[in-house]
C-alpha cells in the first residue's frame, strides 16, 4: 500500500524557538522614557537615548535585569554571577543607533529546561539561554500626497526584551505549541510581560529542519521562520515547512538555509533572506556599560521572591483540595483564575461549601475572574442551592389543585407508578414560581395523598 | 570699566575683577566677541560664534551679580566648546559635513555643569571631523591655524579650542582626550590641558568617537585654572554608568603644596630616539622640578611600543560602530559626505570585528590593553608621577603629513597609552623651541588629578611659560 506522504514517513522534524517576550517595565531599558507604549501616538515616548542621538549613552534599567533573571530562574537556569552587554552591530532604519545593545558570549542565565506534553509523557526541553537585549522602532510603510513613504516610529526602541532560546529539541508543531504556551503561561505567572502575540509583545521564531529517523546529529541546514503573531500560525508554518522540506529532501537535495515568513493568505511561508545574505554582526563588548557581577545571595534572594510557578500551583491544588487533574489544569491555566479559586475557597468554607463546588462553578459557569468577587461567586453558589422559604398553605392549596387537576397521574400513582409522582412535583413546582427543594415537595405530596387515603377509608 | 588686556588675562583674574566689580561679565564677553570675530578669518578656530547668545547670558549674569548672589569662580567666564559636544539648540557638527545642520535638543553633562556655574559659551570650536586627527586638518570647515605661527598647525582633534585660548579669545574651552586629542594640541598651543581618568568627568551628550577612550577634558593658559574647571565638570551622572561616583576633591585647594619628596618616575621608553630639542626641553623642567625638592628616577614600562597598534584596533572599531548611526536617514546627510579619514577608520574597524578575525585582532588587541595599564599600575607602586613628553614633534607646518595617514598615527605615540590604560595626564608647557611652543605631560594613578595640578603648578610658577603669548 502507498501511503500519502505527509508527516515525512522516513523523516523527522528537529525544531527549536527562539522566543522574544517584550518586558513589562516601567520605563524603557536604557532610558526614562515610558514602556508603556501601546496605541500610544508616534514618537511620544522618546528621547535623546531611545532616538539614538549623538552623545546620548545608554543608562541600564535594573528592573528589567530582575525580570531576566526571574524568568531564568523560572526556567530552572544557571543565574550567571558575571555578564556584560554587547554591541550586535547591523544597519536597519528602525534600528537608531546602528547597533543593537544585546548580550553575546555572557547572557544573564544558561542551561535550564522546560517540561511540555511529548506523544506520551512529559518531555524536557532544554533551554540554551536567556538573554536582553533592547527592541527596535517600527517602520510603517504609508503613501502621503501621492508619495510612497516609510514612517519610523521609535516608541518601542528601546523596550526590553527578553530573547529565550531552546535546544532544538521539538519535532512537532503541537510540541512547539506547548512550549510557547507554557512559555507564556510562566511569564504571565512572574507578572514581567503580557506576552501578547496578537499585540507583539511575544514573538516565537522556530527553526526547522528535518534529518532520517533515528539519526542523532543536526541536520546541515536549517530554515529559520519569522513574522508570526500567533500560536496558530506558527504551528501551520511549521507544518508547512515539514511538508515542504521533506518534499525537497526526498528528490535527494537539501533545502537551502534561508530565513522564512508565513504568509497568511497563501497559507504558505516564503522566502525572505539566504545564507548569503545573513550577517556577521560584529559583536563586542559595550563599551558604554560596565560589566556586571552579581552575588550568589543576590540569586538565592531573587530565588525567595519567586511567585509558585504553574506546575507548582497545578501539583498544589490538585493535593490540597483534592482536585481533579483536569480542573487544576483549568484553573492554573490563568494565575488570576487560580488566586480567584482560592480565595473563593477560604470564603466557601465558612457556608460548608466544598472546594469541587467552587471549582465546578468557575469552570461550568465559565467564571470572568476580572469582573467577579470571590465574594459573588459564593453568592452566586449559594443561591443556587437555596430553596426558598413556602409558606405551608399555599404550598398545601396548590398541591391540591394539581391534584385535582390531574386525577390520571394521582391513580397511577396509588396504583404504584411511583414515577407519576415526579410529574405531579414538576406541576407543582411550576406553579410555586419560586425555587424550593424538589424533595420538600415530593414529600409534602406523598403526605396529602396519604392523608386523603386515610379519610377516604376512615368515611 | 578698567582697561585689560584679555591676551593674557586668566580665569583666576578675570573672576577677581568680576568680583570686585571692576568689570561687568557683558564687558568681558565683548571683549572676547570682538576677538573671536577679529581672529577667526586668519585662525579659523571657530565653526560657529554664539553672538547673540553669549551676550544674552552674560547680560543675565550681571542681573545676578547685581542683586549680590554669591557665585562661583566661572560665573561670566567666557568660554569655547569643542564642537563634539552637544548645545542645545546651538549647530553641533563634530567638524563633518554629515552633521552640518544639526542641532541638538539637549546639553551634554560638562555643557549643563559649566552653564550652571554661569560661564559662558562665545562659540563651537574646529576640530578635525569626529576627532580624528592630530592636526586639525581633517576638518570639513578648514584647517585651524596655530597662532604661534600661522602656517602651522594648532595640534588635533581640539584644534579650535586650543587656538582660541591661545589666542585669547576665551579664557578656556572644553575638549576631548580619546588619544592625546587635548594633550597635544594643548602642547602645540602653550597651554594647560588635562584628560582626566576614565570615568572623572561624564561623557553623556558629548559626541562619541570611542567609546572606552574617550575623556573630556578642557584647556587653560594656568594650572590654577584649569584645576576651577575640573572643580564643575568632575563627578558622577546618572546619565553616563561609566562615570565614577568617587567623591570630587577640590582640585584648586592646595594646589601651591609643591612638590617636595614627590617621587617623578622618567620612563625610559618615551626617551629613545626622541627630538633632542625636545628631549632637553623636558630634562630641563626635571631639573627644576628636583630643585623644588621632587625625587627623579628611570621607570619602565615594556609595553610602551605596543601602544600605537593596540590604539589602531581598538579605537577604529569602536569608531566603526559609533558612526553607524550617521546612515543619512536622520541627521541630514548621507554616509557619502564623511571624509577620507573616518571612512578609512570605518573600514578598518569593520575588519577588526569581523567574524573570523575578531579574536586575531581586537580581542588580542584588548588583551595586550590590559598589558599596557599593568606596566602603569606597577610603576606607580614605585613612583607617585610619570613625566614625559607630549609630542615627538613640534607643531608642524600645514599638509606637511596630511599625505601620510601612517605618519600622523604615530604622532600620538605617547599620549594613546593614557587613553588605553584610563589613566589621567595633565599637558602643560615647558619652553619653546625655535619659537614653537613644547609641552610635557605629568601621568599619575587613576584619579591623582589633585596631584598632577600641585606638581604642574609647583613647575608653572617657576617658569610662566604661559605669559609668553602669541603675536596677533
Amino acid at each position: 500500500m502507498v501511503r500519502k506522504d505527509t508527516k515525512a514517513m522516513n523523516w523527522e522534524p528537529v525544531i527549536g524557538l527562539e522566543v522574544h517576550i517584550e518586558l513589562k517595565t516601567k520605563s524603557k531599558m536604557f532610558c526614562r522614557c515610558s514602556a508603556d507604549y501601546f496605541g500610544a501616538e508616534p514618537n511620544s515616548h522618546t528621547c535623546p537615548i531611545c532616538l539614538g542621538l549623538p552623545g546620548a549613552l545608554p543608562k541600564p534599567n535594573v528592573e528589567s535585569i530582575k525580570f531576566v533573571q526571574k524568568l531564568g530562574l523560572a526556567l530552572n537556569c544557571r543565574i550567571q554571577l558575571s555578564s556584560k552587554f554587547d554591541r550586535k552591530n547591523y544597519f536597519y532604519p528602525d534600528l537608531p543607533k546602528g547597533f543593537q545593545i544585546s548580550q553575546y558570549d555572557k547572557p544573564f542565565s544558561i542551561n535550564g529546561h522546560i517540561e511540555i506534553k511529548g506523544q506520551e509523557n512529559l518531555k524536557r526541553i532544554r533551554i540554551t539561554r536567556v538573554h536582553l537585549e533592547e527592541d527596535t522602532g517600527k517602520l510603517t510603510h504609508a503613501t502621503i500626497n501621492g508619495r510612497r513613504v516609510t514612517l519610523i516610529d521609535f516608541n518601542r526602541s528601546g523596550v526590553p526584551l527578553v530573547e529565550i532560546v531552546s535546544e532544538p529539541e521539538m519535532s512537532s508543531s503541537d510540541e512547539i505549541k506547548d512550549y510557547a504556551q507554557k512559555l507564556q503561561q510562566i511569564v504571565r505567572y512572574l507578572g514581567i510581560s503580557d506576552a501578547d502575540m496578537e499585540k507583539g509583545s511575544m514573538r516565537i521564531e522556530p527553526n526547522i529542519s528535518l534529518r532520517r529517523v533515528g539519526e542523532k546529529a543536526l541536520p546541515p541546514y536549517k530554515i529559520e521562520l519569522k513574522n508570526i503573531n500567533s500560536f496558530k500560525f506558527a504551528q501551520a508554518a511549521v507544518e508547512y515547512e515539514i511538508e515542504r522540506q521533506a518534499k525537497i529532501l526526498k528528490s535527494a537535495k537539501t533545502p537551502q538555509q534561508e530565513t522564512r515568513g508565513w504568509n497568511e493568505i497563501k497559507k504558505q511561508t516564503v522566502s525572505q533572506r539566504s545564507k548569503e545574505l545573513a550577517h556577521d554582526y560584529r559583536y563586542f563588548p559595550e563599551p558604554d556599560l560596565v560589566p556586571l557581577s552579581f552575588k550568589p545571595q543576590e540569586s538565592i534572594k531573587l530565588k525567595s521572591e519567586m511567585p509558585e510557578l504553574p506546575h507548582q500551583k497545578f501539583k498544589r491544588l490538585t493535593l490540597t483540595y483534592e482536585l481533579s487533574q483536569y480542573d487544576a489544569q483549568i484553573l492554573t491555566r490563568d494565575i488570576k483564575v487560580a488566586e480567584f479559586f482560592e480565595e473563593a475557597v477560604k470564603i466557601a468554607k465558612d457556608h460548608g461549601l466544598s472546594p469541587k463546588e467552587v471549582a465546578n462553578t468557575i469552570i461550568n459557569k465559565n467564571i470572568n475572574v476580572k469582573n467577579t468577587l470571590p465574594a459573588q461567586l459564593i453568592k452566586i453558589l449559594l443561591e443556587s442551592k437555596k430553596t426558598e422559604e413556602i409558606d405551608d398553605n399555599k404550598l398545601t392549596a396548590i398541591i391540591n389543585s394539581v391534584l385535582r387537576e390531574n386525577p390520571k397521574a394521582v391513580s397511577d400513582f396509588t396504583k404504584g407508578k411511583e414515577t407519576a409522582i415526579m410529574f405531579l412535583a414538576g406541576q407543582t413546582l411550576k406553579r410555586l414560581k419560586v425555587k424550593a427543594d424538589p424533595r420538600l415537595v415530593i414529600e409534602k405530596i406523598k403526605n396529602i395523598l396519604a392523608s386523603s387515603r386515610k379519610r377516604k377509608i376512615e368515611s | 570699566m578698567k582697561n585689560v588686556d584679555i591676551t593674557n588675562l586668566t580665569i583666576k583674574e578675570a573672576s577677581k575683577l568680576i568680583a570686585s566689580k571692576q568689570i561687568k561679565v557683558k564687558e568681558l564677553v565683548n571683549l572676547h566677541l570682538g576677538r573671536v570675530k577679529k581672529l577667526n578669518g586668519k585662525l579659523n578656530a571657530f565653526i560657529t560664534i554664539c553672538e547673540d547668545q553669549a551676550r544674552h547670558q552674560a547680560e543675565k549674569v550681571d542681573i545676578l551679580i547685581a542683586q549680590g548672589q554669591k557665585l562661583g569662580p566661572l560665573a561670566g567666564i567666557p568660554f569655547a566648546v569643542k564642537d563634539l559636544f552637544s548645545t542645545k539648540g546651538i549647530k553641533t557638527t563634530a567638524g563633518s559635513k554629515v552633521l552640518e545642520n544639526y542641532v541638538p535638543v539637549y546639553d551634554a553633562t560638562v555643557i549643563s555643569r559649566l552653564k550652571n556655574a554661569n560661564a559662558i559659551i562665545v562659540g563651537k570650536t574646529n576640530l578635525d571631523a569626529w576627532g580624528h586627527g592630530a592636526s586639525g586638518e581633517n576638518s570639513d570647515f578648514g584647517p585651524t591655524h596655530n597662532p604661534y605661527n600661522l602656517k602651522r598647525v594648532p595640534g588635533g582633534s581640539s584644534s579650535g579650542s586650543a587656538t582660541a585660548v591661545a589666542s585669547g579669545s576665551c579664557l578656556a574651552a572644553t575638549s576631548t582626550d580619546t588619544g592625546g586629542s587635548t594633550r597635544q594640541p594643548a602642547s602645540f598651543c602653550n597651554l594647560v590641558g588635562l584628560k582626566p581618568t576614565y570615568g572623572r568627568v561624564s561623557r553623556y551628550g558629548v559626541i562619541a568617537m570611542a567609546s572606552s577612550l574617550d575623556t573630556m577634558g578642557h584647556m587653560t593658559k594656568t594650572v590654577y585654572d584649569n584645576a576651577l574647571i575640573l572643580n564643575i565638570t568632575a563627578g558622577k551622572d546618572e546619565f553616563d554608568s561609566t562615570a565614577s561616583d568617587g567623591i570630587v576633591d577640590n582640585y584648586a585647594e592646595h594646589i601651591d603644596k609643591g612638590v617636595k619628596n614627590i617621587k617623578i618616575g622618567l620612563p625610559k621608553e618615551y626617551f629613545d630616539g626622541l627630538e633632542p630639542k625636545i628631549k632637553a626641553a623636558i630634562l630641563k623642567a626635571l631639573k627644576i622640578l628636583e630643585k623644588l625638592g621632587a625625587k627623579i628616577v628611570e621607570v619602565s614600562l615594556p609595553h610602551t611600543e605596543y601602544g600605537v597598534a593596540v590604539y589602531y584596533i581598538v579605537q577604529p572599531a569602536e569608531v566603526s560602530s559609533n558612526l553607524a548611526r550617521y546612515d543619512g536617514i536622520r541627521f541630514g546627510f548621507g554616509r557619502e559626505m564623511f571624509g577620507a579619514e573616518a571612512k578609512r577608520r570605518i573600514i578598518l574597524g569593520t575588519f577588526t570585528l569581523s567574524s573570523g578575525y575578531y579574536d586575531a585582532y581586537y580581542l588580542k588587541a584588548m588583551k595586550v590593553r590590559r598589558l599596557i595599564r599593568d606596566d602603569f599600575i606597577n610603576v606607580f607602586k614605585k613612583v607617585d608621577v610619570l613625566i614625559c613628553p607630549v609630542s615627538p614633534t613640534l607643531p608642524f607646518k600645514i599638509g606637511e603629513k596630511n599625505t601620510n595617514p601612517l605618519d600622523m598615527y604615530l604622532d600620538d605615540i605617547f599620549t594613546v597609552n593614557a587613553n588605553l590604560a584610563g589613566i589621567p595626564s595633565l599637558a602643560l608647557p615647558c619652553g619653546f623651541i625655535d619659537d614653537l611652543p613644547v609641552g610635557i605631560q605629568i601621568i599619575g594613578p587613576d584619579f591623582s588629578e589633585k596631584l598632577l595640578y600641585q606638581v604642574g603648578y609647583a613647575y608653572e610658577q617657576e617658569t610662566k611659560w604661559y605669559e609668553r603669548t602669541p603675536k596677533l
